[in-house]
């Protein structure tokens, strides 16, 4: 019978429980969105990362973050140096030059790259062939509606696309080494030098090698570095989720705290009449609790539909510089938010009915 | 020999308005049998409808004894109050007081589930339908129900938890002359086929005749018995 009168409640007033709902659900929408935005990113990063197909990353010594657009810093012949220790198959050096962050243009030493990793997934056009030519991958193309022969500005250059390559190897956009360390002034320079060794088993050693040669670079296997594409590694995202979070609870307690509120001075009446029948406090405090849950569930599932909206918009428009993915994993811990603050919420207007003298509810017009 | 349902000794009850306060009983002495129907009137003022709210559970009393069922109103808390509206007590409204989102039907239903008697199947319900004439109206919401009719809901959902007392404030008050004989004589046959005690307050004479006593007060003291 509490289900009935709750969802008669509900059903009284369609605007004021659709408004609400819609209300409750823009705050799961910016959570679930702000979690698929950290977590696709982080993801894209690691596919990438693992297409290389190097054992070990050399990275500069003032590289502390996974997300780090530092400029090259480590001179080219190091990759010589490492090349010479035991096991060591292939060491290949890349340049990194930010243009819109996450966006970043890759400068890779092609035939070298091609030897590590099995080479660029052609979809469409090849490599470059002459000066002027970039390479880049779908989504960019996608988001910047690039083909085959498009020329795109990058770096205050006009580039002719001569491939478009598969995702997950490294880079979106791809500029010959040489050509992006002349105008990066790094000539002789690279941002991180990618190590393949002869035997898997010999990684660790050739790690402890490598750090005693170059005690100033930080040098991890790729597992490690892989493996540190974590939220807590990205400077301040995760304090900014927990205030989405916290921006979340407040909307979804002011929301439902608002409309419980005029829903009780709008019910007076039948709560006096509830009362009447001998209803207690306690029922009273459940039925305005779990209508107001009731929203909060309403408003977890349009959030979640939202933030396929959200997911589908950003993919349309910014697929390179925004590769949001869906987490059903969090859709619960968004829905037990959103219920602890629309309860929060309700609890004000719910505690004011249950306290409702029964006579004067009675006569309230 | 019936036994004494309501029984009430010097009942005051003051209400305080602003910094003013306002009596509205003034030491009521009143017994009531089982299987009576007591018809109350009075002009308005005279404290028949606070009479009506502290025997009903509605409201405590600001001194004197009222018991009622056997159970003593004044040393009750507000959950023990509650439990006898929920129980020993059916209200029937002038403005009839159905829950609007409802269905006739389910207005009935939220009565015995509060009662927690929804679970047992009660063979005297249809009579009692039948009895009120409402068997065809259950599907209908209260905006779609004539005035007799949603009365006569609201006289289902009184009695459908079987109170010990159900009591009537001007339930003809907002009905036409021929609905106002029908809820009358409704009344009267539940009391009389069922032994349902009823009190009932009323401003109009002839619906006092109803009743096999009538109680007239004023100004806060009952004056007259007949």
């Amino acid at each position: 019978m509490t289900g009935k009168l709750v969802q008669e409640n509900l059903k009284h007033r369609p605007m004021r429980s659709l408004l609400s709902i819609l209300l409750i659900g823009v705050p799961v929408t910016l959570i679930l969105s702000l979690v698929g935005l950290t977590k696709g990113m982080l993801e894209d990063s690691q596919q990438r990362q693992r297409g290389v197909g190097a054992d070990i990353i050399i990275r500069g010594s003032t590289a502390s973050s996974v997300i780090n657009f530092a400029g090259a810093s480590i001179p080219q012949n190091v990759v010589n140096l490492v090349e010479k220790l035991p096991h060591v198959k292939l060491a290949t050096g890349v340049i990194n030059h930010s243009i819109d962050p996450p966006l970043v243009v890759t400068g890779v030493d092609i035939s070298e790259f091609t030897r590590m990793s099995g080479g660029f997934e052609y979809l469409k056009g090849g490599p470059i062939q002459h000066p002027g030519e970039i390479l880049i991958d779908e989504s960019f193309a996608k988001q910047r509606d690039a083909g085959i022969g498009s020329t795109i500005k990058l770096l205050n250059h006009d580039w002719r696309v001569a491939g478009i390559i598969g995702g997950g190897k490294l880079a979106r956009i791809v500029l010959p080494l040489k050509v992006l360390q002349e105008l990066d002034e790094s000539t002789g320079k690279v941002s991180q030098i990618y190590v393949k060794v002869d035997d898997a088993s010999a990684i660790g050693v050739v790690v402890k090698e490598i750090r005693e040669l170059l005690p100033n670079y930080t040098v991890n296997t790729m597992e490690e570095w892989i493996s540190a594409f974590k939220v807590s590694n990205i400077p301040g995202i995760r304090e900014f989720t927990v205030v989405v979070i916290a921006i979340g609870v407040v909307i979804g307690f002011s929301v439902v705290c608002l409309s419980m509120y005029m829903a009780v001075l709008q019910r007076t009446r039948e709560i006096g009449i509830l009362k009447s029948l001998g209803a207690s406090k306690g029922f009273i405090l459940g039925i305005i609790l779990a209508e107001a849950e009731l929203l909060g569930v309403g408003g977890t599932i349009l959030g979640i539909v939202f933030s396929f909206g959200a997911y589908w918009l950003i993919r349309t428009l910014v697929p390179a510089s925004i590769p949001m993915i869906i987490v059903p994993g969090w859709w619960p811990i968004a829905g037990v938010i959103t219920l602890i603050g629309t309860g929060l919420g309700a609890l004000y207007p719910g505690l004011t009915a249950a306290a409702h003298d029964p006579i004067e509810a009675l006569a309230y017009e | 020999m019936s036994s004494t349902i309501i029984q009430v000794r010097d009942l005051r009850k003051v209400f305080r308005v602003g910094q003013v306060d306002v009596p509205a009983l003034r030491g009521v002495d009143l017994n009531v049998t089982s299987g009576e129907f007591l018809s109350i009137v009075g002009p308005s003022g005279s404290g028949k409808s606070t009479l009506f709210h502290i025997i009903g559970g509605l409201t405590p009393p600001t001194s004197g004894e009222v018991h009622v069922n056997g159970r003593n109103l004044a040393a009750m808390t507000d959950a023990a109050r509650t439990e006898l509206r929920k129980r020993s007590v059916g209200f029937v409204f002038q403005k009839f007081n159905l829950l609007p989102n409802l269905t006739a039907r389910d207005n009935i239903a939220v009565a015995r589930y509060l009662a927690g008697v929804d679970r047992k199947p009660d063979p005297q319900f249809e009579d009692i339908l039948r009895l009120l004439g409402i068997q065809n109206r259950l599907d209908h919401k209260p905006n779609a129900l004539s005035g007799g009719e949603q009365q006569r809901v609201a006289i289902a959902r009184a009695i459908v938890k079987n109170p010990a007392i159900l009591l009537a404030d001007e339930p003809t008050g907002n009905l036409d002359t021929e609905n106002s004989k029908s809820v009358l004589e409704i009344l009267r046959d539940l009391n009389q086929r069922l032994g349902q005690t009823i009190l009932m307050i009323t401003h109009n004479p002839e619906a006092a005749t109803y009743g096999h006593n009538t109680v007239h007060m004023r100004d806060g003291r009952i004056v007259e018995r007949t």
